[in-house]
């Protein structure tokens, strides 16, 4: 009786309580993708995949830990993380540490985080509580609240001044409120008021962003600056051709032309040494993960873990389709980096915690079908 | 009721899920774009792109700046470059390091010294493109290698322009000296966001002006646009943005003054700073012993390394700003001048000196026993009466004392063009309070206060805060900012940019009294402890011996130069500027473990202001510049 206690099946089952058996087995897959990649762009320097091989332990125990907390008690966190969040975000703009001109950093101890990264999670978490909270009574002036919580954080990541998190966090918050059941007309309302009011917001924009705008209707007119980047990184796509140049042999690649290759723009290198090929299963992989993401929302118990899982699904997607339609000259360079691919530590620590949220709303699901 | 809510909650399922649906939709339509453009690229337009990769073959390329000269303040350089050719291996591009290392030795000569030095770089240095394992090759080396080069793919020949220091070790502490940039320096480069003009450098000051005039003498990095070939190789050059290079730096200081200083320095240990008391520019900055900076211009090897950074002689600590002693007896104009000041004294007061003070029941010994006998102010200084400056300093109490002495820039740091000053210490109960945790060791003791006024006790100051009171008061209480850069020379622009000197503070001294304190300084030359020295002097001079206990004493213990190790002797020290009327010339010297100050520090002084007064070379041996530690029974007074 002891003896099967300890037995190593059951240990096993225990540690994988609550793992999702599909949702791992297609980030391990897109790990290995992004592993074998960064190889290649690092040039075959094994050091820089030995230490994202850490930070992957370490975004792999948080995912586990975090598979464990049931969404009940994940609720409890929204408050604190949204204030915090909040906190740090002005914290930095008023004592960050500035890299490449913009304020993002801000020093913890030894080391440095960007509080934005943070808000990534903390705001559809704390959207997801607003609603689940007021569930029965939800009014326009709750949409309205909800839009202001998005706001707040997002112009204080636009002042840093970094666009394209800025875009990223306010995308999450408008799919809270999207799954919480605002009216189609109030959203055909919205997007013609945006529409209308980006001449106004054109002239708030840095030099630097408009830059990168115009850049992207016409990259050739600034080849050795703005464009650069994107001339570099359609170039590799395209002679990457159906079948690729193979691993290892992307001269893009090796020959130094694709800038930030194992961060941003590591897509790139996939792309020429892999091809068409490699990129149709590379976006299968990423249906799959949105797939299975989806049907657990659809499954979930409770609103907060409906509106939450629903919410962090579509940001994996919103990364990955941001980063790959930059990095093929379809959308403008911001800084995205590829989901479970790109070299980075912090990032990957998010999105594992994000998995780790839809495993835990899956083993908390509804068990009653009626 | 309940069949309704529960009626509700399906309905609101059911419309949670049809947006999830509408959000699978607008992923599928979004991925589909996403492969629509791939096919684009990938397959109809193919070709062009094929073929742009195959063209993209024009690689840019850094052109580091020629780093800016170091000259004197004649135009003496100090520091420059020459080309020379370097064996560099690629990392990247070598298969197994060790071999090819090993097989190089075949070809060119190379010692465990460079194995050793190109191990340390390679573990140091993050991102870099090539390391050297041999530098300066002769031609007959660079041409056989290039007879071999098939047999070392990643390993080439380049002409690099490297430092040098034609000087060698001679004023090695100001100049400073080069390295290659590792993890740490780049992390500062980032963070002052310069990282991009440092692409294609590798070397960056480490120490001295070198590294506090970094940003002035490195230059802006010049571009050129290289067609390459499908191994990288450079085929031809297509466009070009030379390299601006780095500014020339003119010093204050005068590299015939700093020789003659150093080599009167002979064997011993210590520092010496002039500086022009009107404008604040070093003429001389010695820090004795040195060493030579040319061996850390290729990375030093370690065991050159080590021998230096662990010599007991501390050779690469700068002395002149990072050592703190005590003032000893120098100490004591000041303390004059405080008491004139402040009113407890005038030059009239005097005192019968039995060769002691007595204060608590406890006697404070004056150095000359039995004492100086009738002793006014003027001759307090001039035959450096301890007695007497117990008692100024117990009158004045040690805070009066210590906000006067702050005024003269004593305990702070000179603010001198240089990294790594180091503050001292000016005693006084706050510093006490700060200092120490244990309440009984906080407090300020009335007995500490006396030794404070002949410059022991707690007291502790870097050589340049010495000469920077010193010069203050020749100059009657303008305080300038020391530095040693003159002038720096855009050699791009054409512009040249003289430092002006900046007056820190002016102190409110009554002119009588600065003029008492240095006529009884001109006195100490004259009639007193550095009359020996200053014996036949063509030129007024005030000046102030100074002895700094290195082991504490117990009260009514003889301190007995034979008995105690050359490590524990007394320093010597040494103040004086010159000509009293108008001064040329400020300077404090001291000389670790040289006993008395009148006899190894002063004689250095004399050497130093016979040459830079007189223009006079201390080879003549005159009988007025004695030899350091020529004058052997030299006074009574410290």
């Amino acid at each position: 009786m002891d003896l099967a206690r300890y037995s190593p099946r059951r240990m096993a089952a225990r540690l994988a309580e609550g793992i999702d058996g599909p949702l791992l087995a297609i980030t391990i897959a897109l790990v290995a993708v992004g592993l074998a990649t960064l190889f290649s762009a690092s040039y075959e320097q094994p050091a820089r995949v030995t230490a994202q091989v850490a930070n992957l332990s370490v975004a792999f125990v948080a995912m586990w830990l975090v598979a464990r907390i049931p969404p009940q008690t994940l609720m409890r966190f929204a408050v604190p993380a949204y204030v915090l969040g909040v906190a740090l975000l002005v914290a930095v703009a008023l004592a960050g540490d500035v890299v490449n001109g913009a304020r993002r950093w801000l020093h913890i101890g030894v080391t440095r985080f960007q509080p934005s990264e943070m808000m990534k999670l903390a705001l559809p978490l704390m959207l997801a509580w607003y609603f689940h909270k007021n569930e029965a009574t939800l009014r326009m002036r709750d949409f309205a609240m909800a839009a202001l919580m998005v706001a707040i954080p997002a112009l204080l990541i636009v002042r840093q001044p970094d666009l394209g998190t800025a875009v990223l966090v306010a995308a999450a918050g408008c799919y809270v409120i999207f799954f919480a059941g605002i009216g189609w007309k109030v959203i055909a309302a919205l997007v013609v008021l945006g529409l209308a009011s980006l001449f106004p917001l054109w002239g708030m924009l840095h030099d630097y962003q408009r830059q990168r705008i115009l850049t992207l209707i016409d990259p050739t007119q600034d080849p050795l600056g703005a464009g650069y980047h994107t001339i570099q990184s359609t170039i590799a796509v395209g002679s990457g051709g159906i079948t690729g140049k193979g691993w290892l042999h992307g001269t893009q690649t090796h020959l130094e032309f694709i800038p930030e290759r194992h961060t941003d723009f590591i897509f790139a290198v996939f792309s020429e040494e892999f091809g068409l090929i490699g990129n149709l299963i590379l976006l299968t992989l990423y249906s799959l993960l949105i797939a299975r993401g989806l049907m657990i929302a659809a499954n979930a118990a409770t609103f907060f873990a409906r509106l939450l899982a629903a919410t962090i699904t579509l940001m994996l997607f919103t990364y990955a389709f941001v980063n790959m339609g930059m990095v093929s000259g379809i959308l403008p360079v911001v800084g995205v980096p590829l989901p479970f691919v790109s070299y980075g530590g912090s990032a990957l620590l998010t999105l594992f915690i994000g998995i780790g949220i839809l495993m835990s709303v899956h083993s908390h699901r509804r068990l009653v079908q009626t | 009721m309940r069949l309704e809510e529960l009626k509700d909650h399906e309905r609101e399922l059911h419309f949670f899920q049809l947006r999830i649906g509408f959000a699978g939709f607008a992923v599928l339509a979004a991925f589909a774009l996403l492969f629509l453009r791939f096919f684009q690229l990938q397959v109809v337009q193919h070709d062009t792109y094929a073929s742009k990769a195959e063209d993209n073959r024009i690689s840019i390329v850094p052109i580091a700046p020629n780093r800016g000269l170091i000259l004197d303040r004649n135009g003496v350089v100090l520091a420059r470059n020459y080309s020379a050719y370097t064996l560099e291996i690629f990392p990247a591009k070598v298969r197994d390091l060790e071999r090819t290392i090993q097989e190089l030795g075949d070809v060119v000569e190379v010692q465990a010294k460079d194995r050793s030095r190109f191990r340390k770089l390679y573990a140091e240095t993050r991102n870099a493109e090539s390391l050297p394992i041999r530098t300066r090759l002769t031609d007959k080396e660079v041409a056989r290698f290039a007879a071999n080069r098939y047999r070392f793919p990643g390993v080439e020949i380049k002409a690099r322009l490297f430092r040098q220091y034609p000087h060698g070790d001679l004023a090695a502490h100001v100049v400073g000296y080069i390295g290659r940039i590792n993890a740490k320096d780049q992390e500062k480069l980032e963070e002052l966001g310069v990282e991009a003009n440092y692409r294609g450098t590798d070397y960056i000051g480490k120490s001295g002006l070198e590294a506090s005039y970094q940003q002035d003498l490195h230059g802006t990095t010049g571009f050129e646009q290289v067609e390459i070939d499908a191994a990288g190789r450079g085929i031809r050059t297509l466009a070009r943005t030379p390299a601006q290079s780095g500014s020339n730096v003119t010093l204050t200081l005068d590299i015939g003054l700093q020789e003659v200083a150093e080599a009167a320095f002979g064997d011993h240990r210590g520092a010496l700073v002039a500086i022009e008391p009107s404008t604040g520019g070093v003429l001389a900055f010695v820090s004795k012993p040195g060493f030579d900076p040319n061996l850390f211009v290729d990375g030093i090897d370690p065991q050159s390394w080590a021998e230096l950074n662990n010599s007991p002689d501390r050779p690469l600590n700068d002395r002149a700003i990072a050592g703190v002693y005590p003032p000893g007896s120098t100490f004591k104009p000041y303390m004059a001048l405080a008491a004139l000041e402040s009113g407890k004294r005038t030059p009239k007061s005097a005192i019968n000196d039995p060769g002691y003070f007595e204060f608590g029941g406890r006697r404070f010994h004056d150095s000359k026993p039995g004492g100086n006998g009738y002793v006014d102010l003027y001759k307090s200084i001039v035959v450096s009466s301890d007695t007497y400056y117990y008692q100024v300093a117990n009158d004045m109490g040690i805070d009066a004392i210590s906000s006067f002495m702050a005024k003269f820039g004593f305990g702070a740091k000179s603010g001198i063009d240089l990294d790594g000053e180091a503050t001292g210490v000016l005693p006084s109960q706050e510093w006490k309070l700060k200092r120490f945790r244990r309440p009984e060791q906080q407090k300020w003791y009335a007995g500490e206060t006396i030794s404070i006024g002949i410059g022991q006790g707690y007291n502790a100051y870097t050589p340049i805060q010495l000469a920077v009171a010193l010069a203050t008061l020749a100059a009657n209480g303008n305080m300038y900012r020391p530095h040693l850069v003159s002038a720096i020379e855009n050699l791009h622009t054409g512009v040249r940019r003289q430092v002006e000197p900046v007056l820190v503070n002016h102190i409110d001294l009554n002119p009588d009294n600065v003029d008492f304190v240095k006529r009884a300084m001109a006195g100490v030359n004259r009639e007193g402890t550095g009359a020996r020295s200053f014996a036949n002097a063509q030129y007024t001079s005030g000046g102030k011996t100074g002895t700094a206990q290195v082991i504490g004493m117990k009260q009514g213990e003889k301190y007995d130069e034979k008995k105690v190790t050359e490590r524990h002797r007394d320093h010597s020290l040494f103040i004086v500027f010159a000509p009293v009327e108008s001064p040329k010339i400020a300077l404090a010297v001291i000389v670790e473990n040289g006993g008395f100050g009148a006899r190894t520090a002063a004689p250095i002084a004399r050497v130093v202001l016979d040459y830079y007064l007189l223009g006079k070379m201390p080879e003549g041996d005159a009988p007025g510049a004695p030899k350091p530690g020529a004058a052997e029974e030299e006074e009574e007074g410290d």
